[in-house]
């Protein structure tokens, strides 16, 4: 970004505004542009098609009338919301409740600065660019703490607290598993972590060694926490607390929390992607050499594609875990996951000890491990089917 | 906590979410239970439904006896009979029938203790109305007279139909096992 405006003012344009007009100038352009174009939609679609999904996974039909097959759900819910008054109640914090949702979403929307879509296609390549993610979405329990404090409410205040408690406990698994990529990788840049995988799912960190393809998982469950994402959800949970910290918002600021909640959906699949998954690496082939935009789309299609893999598990995972308790959500973060994740950091660095042919073994052991395990999930998907005996309908639309 | 346990805690969830993602997996290319309401389909929507589903109450009064048990076992009283004396024919006659749909909790106590089936549930669920009133059913709009059974089976062709259904209904649906002995047949 800041190499494109040096090059335009180099050519001649902007003359006589200063260097730093011209770079802010830029960079709030660029902030709109990646909001409007590529987040809003995103988080949009993604709410429709959670709910797709979800209902197929309960033998339901889900939203399907506006737009074919019901696509512009999301719009249709957006222009509702913001038609809606938006009430702040009498006894609440103004300024505090006004603010909450905004410091919500920006939790979510700094960790775009970082995510790198492409080869070139990142905002701001970062040299502390993991660490930065895991500060920027630290963010968000500050906003949903404020925002339960501000409702003057006891179900806002108890989901604000469950929710900070949540998130404090599950930074550390999170942060452990995304330590042990730091040190494969030897840096916190997102690029440099990309660069150090390779196209092949041999090469990437997940399949490394057991410890990482374990840390995978640790990581995985972590940032669904870290999300307020079902089976995780207990700071919303509506059979005790209504709505937890949303219970007082309405309108257009209520839609803010789950934009923020939905677009968090694909930063997890991203950082899941950038970490284990080999980011936008794609096979070196002759076409890429000629073409430097073919590259920049394949990149991005890649990189797009793994992320949004894991968008639908969480979506999926949604549909089939039930909400776990409060003490259940702290002996899980506790006394399984920290444990885990630092035997795991351990085995990692152990592991880095390992001569390279060893490593490159392991790496392909690993992947056939995976290959395995994908096989025998889906004799299970296909030892379900026929157990119920059910009409098959593989079509997607209805 | 021991060792053991711990690591069986673990496997035992690793297990039970993969377990439990196939069966949610699989259900991702069944077809839908349900459909979208208001679209149309092959079939009239009401053939779709389960056997014994339990619609809006039906009456016929022609095989009714009037013998006032489903009014008595109605948890709610929804159900309201009058019967006089028609003083011409010296017969007793129903002045009205009704039934409020709006009342109705579906239970059907009603259609089991009903001796001749002539009280059941319809397929028919679609009971929207502007207004409660017209939720409320009148079976005798004119005053009407009561069903005697005959000894040695009915002989008017007309009527041995209607009690020949209120039978079936009384086998096959207002029993405990009824749906089971429907299967069987």
């Amino acid at each position: 970004m800041q190499a494109y405006l040096d090059q335009l003012m180099q050519g001649g344009a902007f003359a006589g505004v200063p260097r730093e007009v011209v770079y802010a100038i830029g960079m709030l352009l660029a902030a709109f542009i990646v909001l409007s174009a590529f987040v809003a939609p995103l988080a949009g679609v993604t709410s429709w098609l959670e709910r797709r999904v979800w209902a197929r996974m309960q033998s339901r039909v889900g939203p399907n009338r506006v737009g074919p097959q019901g696509i512009l759900q999301w719009l249709a819910d957006g222009i509702k919301n913001l038609l809606k008054e938006d009430i702040i109640p009498t006894a609440a914090d103004k300024k505090l409740f006004s603010l909450a949702p905004y410091i919500v979403f920006m939790g979510f929307l700094c960790a775009f600065v970082v995510i790198p879509f492409g080869g070139h296609l990142i905002v701001a390549d970062l040299n502390i660019g993991i660490l930065y993610i895991l500060a920027v979405t630290s963010l968000v329990v500050v906003g949903i703490l404020m925002a339960g404090w501000a409702s003057n409410n006891k179900w806002s205040l108890l989901g604000g607290m469950r929710s900070a408690a949540q998130i404090v406990s599950y930074e550390i698994p999170a942060g452990v598993s995304v330590l042990m990529i730091v040190f494969l990788a030897g840096t916190l840049s997102m690029q440099g972590i990309i660069k150090g995988q390779g196209w092949a799912p041999w090469d990437w960190y997940l399949f490394h060694n057991p410890f990482t393809f374990a840390g995978f998982f640790l990581y995985f469950t972590a940032a669904l926490a870290e999300g307020n994402r079902t089976p995780f959800d207990i700071p919303e949970a509506e059979s005790e607390l209504v709505a937890g910290y949303v219970t007082e918002y309405s309108g257009m600021r209520f839609l803010f929390f789950f934009f923020a909640e939905w677009g968090n959906l694909y930063v997890i699949g991203a950082v899941a992607t950038t970490l284990f998954l080999g980011g936008w690496q794609v096979p070196p082939l002759a076409i890429f050499e000629n073409s430097p935009m073919l590259l920049a789309v394949a990149q991005f299609v890649t990189f797009f594609l793994k992320a949004y893999l894991w968008v639908f598990v969480a979506m999926w995972i949604r549909a089939t875990l039930p909400r776990v308790r409060v003490d259940q959500l702290m002996s899980l973060c506790w006394k399984y996951m920290v444990p885990l994740s630092f035997i795991c950091l351990l085995g990692t660095v152990a592991f880095m000890f390992v001569p390279a042919n060893g490593q490159r073994i392991t790496s392909a052991a690993m992947f056939g491990l995976g290959v395995a395990i994908t096989i025998i999930f889906f004799l299970r998907v296909g030892f379900q089917i026929r157990q119920a005996k059910p009409e098959l309908y593989f079509k997607p639309h209805i | 906590m021991g060792v053991a346990s711990y690591i069986k805690d673990v496997t035992d969830t690793v297990k039970s979410v993969f377990e439990g993602m196939s069966i949610t997996f699989s259900h991702l290319v069944r077809r839908p239970m349900t459909i979208q309401y208001p679209d149309k389909i092959p079939v009239p929507i009401q053939e779709t439904l389960p056997h014994r589903y339990r619609g809006i109450l039906e009456v016929d009064l022609d095989i009714c006896t009037g013998c006032l048990a489903c009014e008595r076992v109605c948890p709610i009283t929804c159900i309201t009979i009058g019967i006089d004396m028609n003083k011409e024919t010296k017969q007793r006659d129903f002045s009205h029938f009704d039934i409020d749909i709006c009342k109705c909790m579906y239970c059907g106590l009603c259609s089991e203790v009903c001796p001749t089936g002539s009280i059941r549930h319809s397929q028919e669920f679609e009971g929207a109305s502007y207004n409660p009133a017209g939720l409320v059913r009148h079976f005798a709009p004119q005053p009407a007279s009561l069903y005697k059974p005959k000894k040695g089976g009915e002989t008017d062709p007309k009527l041995a139909v209607k009690v020949d259904i209120g039978q079936k209904y009384l086998d096959e649906f207002a029993t405990p096992d009824g749906g089971a002995a429907a299967e069987e047949k």
